[in-house]
């Protein structure tokens, strides 16, 4: 499922915060949104959920144009958002419909694919961070969404959960095929996991650079290219540029 | 992935280990709870008793433990007692009954709709100003010295807390909850029942405990205004018949009841929010 932005800006009482954005995606790419703070990332991502619908410029989900939030969509939030008052397997089926047996079937065996099969019974209290990141996406995933929605969902966690669970989320990619479009504002994820970054800068953000990995995954995180491509994101990032303009 | 499940079950298991040893813990803190409690009690009753026995206190003024107890014991062994105690219960539940379900009713549509809230809220408000005790003179003009005026005065008392926390509930839900609801396009109608509802549950406990509480001071005031049976008669009547220890006796019997009652929907507050990750006091 594709998904287009044409001229997309958003203004919070009388303050742009990100204005004419325009990429697309095409069914089954990692798009990467990075920048640093306050760019409007997240605000772009809520645009396209359809979570806000108050932006300026149009957004098509598979070649249709919509403000609403679709049926496609999944969003995968930076922190977890369980209910506190529903088992893990309660939470994960919850946008399910249907009866509760193929609810619960299909719930079991998304929190098998996140490594928490032993775990449906427990509440959040229970869980640690990781855990709980897990479930939520889980809970994200077992509407079979075709787009999915990840708004620095790894932010939180230390470096080897999230590392465990950027793999995960390419296991399940290559499984499902999704188009992904994830916020993040660490680099080295997003040279690990995507096909394009879309380097968003200032204030109203706006797009600076677009940068295309061509290479196979599972990609070596130490590798030389990732590095340079670093390099090459640093580079084009604003606090390079105000070091510059100092020196 | 392995490992990860791996790591899951050892967690779990020691988990289930160590749940037992928690409530073996738990026990014998929840016995050193009691001891520490009543030691400060026990130490007063004593005291009491004796002074009481020494005539420190005059008879007709503070009698001993002992003639209090007496007096409860005797009122059960002539049959009185359970039907001052059940026409008590009985006027606290119904007004209870009452007081929460019209908070319900009303705390629910202000809570969730704006336009409601410009309705009602400041009429309410405004209501919640005056002493609730002011309203006895009117209700027994209107309905009488029966039950009906006791068990709505009892039903005022009830109803401003818990519609108060009931509101206050509905409007602390998580936003952020709430739109995980709408990316899986819940309508309103599930909004409330499936997110609303359930997030704004430890607030409803907490109105209908101090609801609760209140109710059981409302009806001290309804049975003084005027009552034939119940403990709040007992007062009266020890006042009247110059006996402290029917006084006594029915301040006791008010606290044991009033500590039973509080005691189970305690109960049910702990069933009923046994997810919430709250604070242990150390």
């Amino acid at each position: 499922m594709s998904l287009e932005l044409r001229n997309v800006g958003r203004t919070f009482a009388g303050k742009q915060a990100v204005r004419d954005v325009s990429f697309s995606a095409k069914q089954g790419k990692i798009i990467g949104l990075l920048g640093t703070s306050g760019c409007g990332k997240s605000t772009l991502l809520r645009a396209i959920s359809g979570l806000d619908s108050e932006y300026d410029g149009e957004i098509a989900v598979n070649g249709a144009i919509t403000r609403d939030i679709q049926d496609e969509i999944g969003f995968i939030f930076q922190e977890p958002r369980l209910f506190p008052w529903l088992t893990v397997l309660d939470n994960v089926t919850f946008g399910l419909k249907g009866t509760k047996n193929e609810k619960e079937k299909l719930g079991k065996m998304y929190l098998k694919n996140v490594g928490l099969a032993d775990s449906a019974k427990l509440y959040p209290k229970q869980l640690s961070g990781g855990m709980a990141q897990r479930v939520a996406i889980a809970r994200a995933l077992v509407t079979s969404p075709e787009i999915l929605l990840l708004d620095e969902p790894f932010s939180a966690l230390d470096a080897f959960t999230k590392m465990q669970l950027q793999d995960l989320l390419l296991d399940i990619w290559e499984t499902y095929q999704s188009t992904i479009v994830i916020v993040t504002h660490d680099i080295d994820e997003a040279t690990y996991l995507c096909d394009r970054i879309i380097i968003l800068r200032g204030q109203p953000g706006e797009i600076d650079k677009e940068i295309g990995i061509n290479e196979q995954r599972p990609r070596a995180r130490g590798s030389k290219l990732l590095a340079e491509l670093k390099t090459e994101i640093l580079e084009s990032l604003d606090l390079n540029r105000a070091e510059e303009s100092v020196n | 992935m392995e490992k990860m499940e791996a790591e899951v079950s050892t967690v779990l298991t020691k988990e289930h280990a160590s749940k037992r040893k928690d409530q073996q813990i738990k026990r014998s803190k929840n016995v050193e709870h009691i001891v520490l409690g009543s030691i400060i009690p026990i130490i007063l009753l004593i005291v009491w008793e004796i002074l009481s026995r020494l005539e420190v206190f005059p008879a007709y003024m503070l009698p001993a433990p002992s003639v209090v107890l007496g007096t409860i014991v005797g009122l059960g062994q002539d049959g009185s007692l359970w039907g001052h105690i059940g026409i008590t219960t009985y006027r606290v539940l119904a007004g209870f009954v009452l007081g929460t379900a019209v908070a319900v009713v009303l705390g629910s549509f202000v809570g969730f709709y704006q336009k409601a809230e410009q309705l009602f809220d400041p009429m309410i408000q405004a209501f919640r100003s005056i002493p609730s005790l002011a309203w006895v003179p009117l209700f027994i003009l209107w309905m009488g010295i029966g039950e009906p005026s006791k068990i709505t005065m009892i039903a005022v008392g009830v109803f401003f807390p818990v519609y108060l926390n009931i509101i206050s509930g509905i409007i602390g839900v998580d936003r952020k909850l709430i739109e995980v609801g709408k990316i899986n396009k819940l309508n309103s109608f599930q909004l409330v029942s499936r997110i609303i509802l359930p997030a704004s549950l430890p607030s409803f406990l907490t109105g209908l405990r101090s609801g609760l509480g209140l109710g059981w001071m409302f009806v001290v005031a309804a049975e003084l205004m005027g009552a034939s049976q119940g403990l709040g008669y007992l007062l009266v009547l020890g006042q009247n018949t110059l006996s402290p220890e029917t006084i006594l006796a029915s301040i006791i019997l008010f606290a044991l009841i009033g500590k039973l009652t509080d005691w189970i929907l305690k109960i049910i507050e702990a069933r009923a929010l046994h997810w919430q990750d709250r604070l242990v006091k150390s």
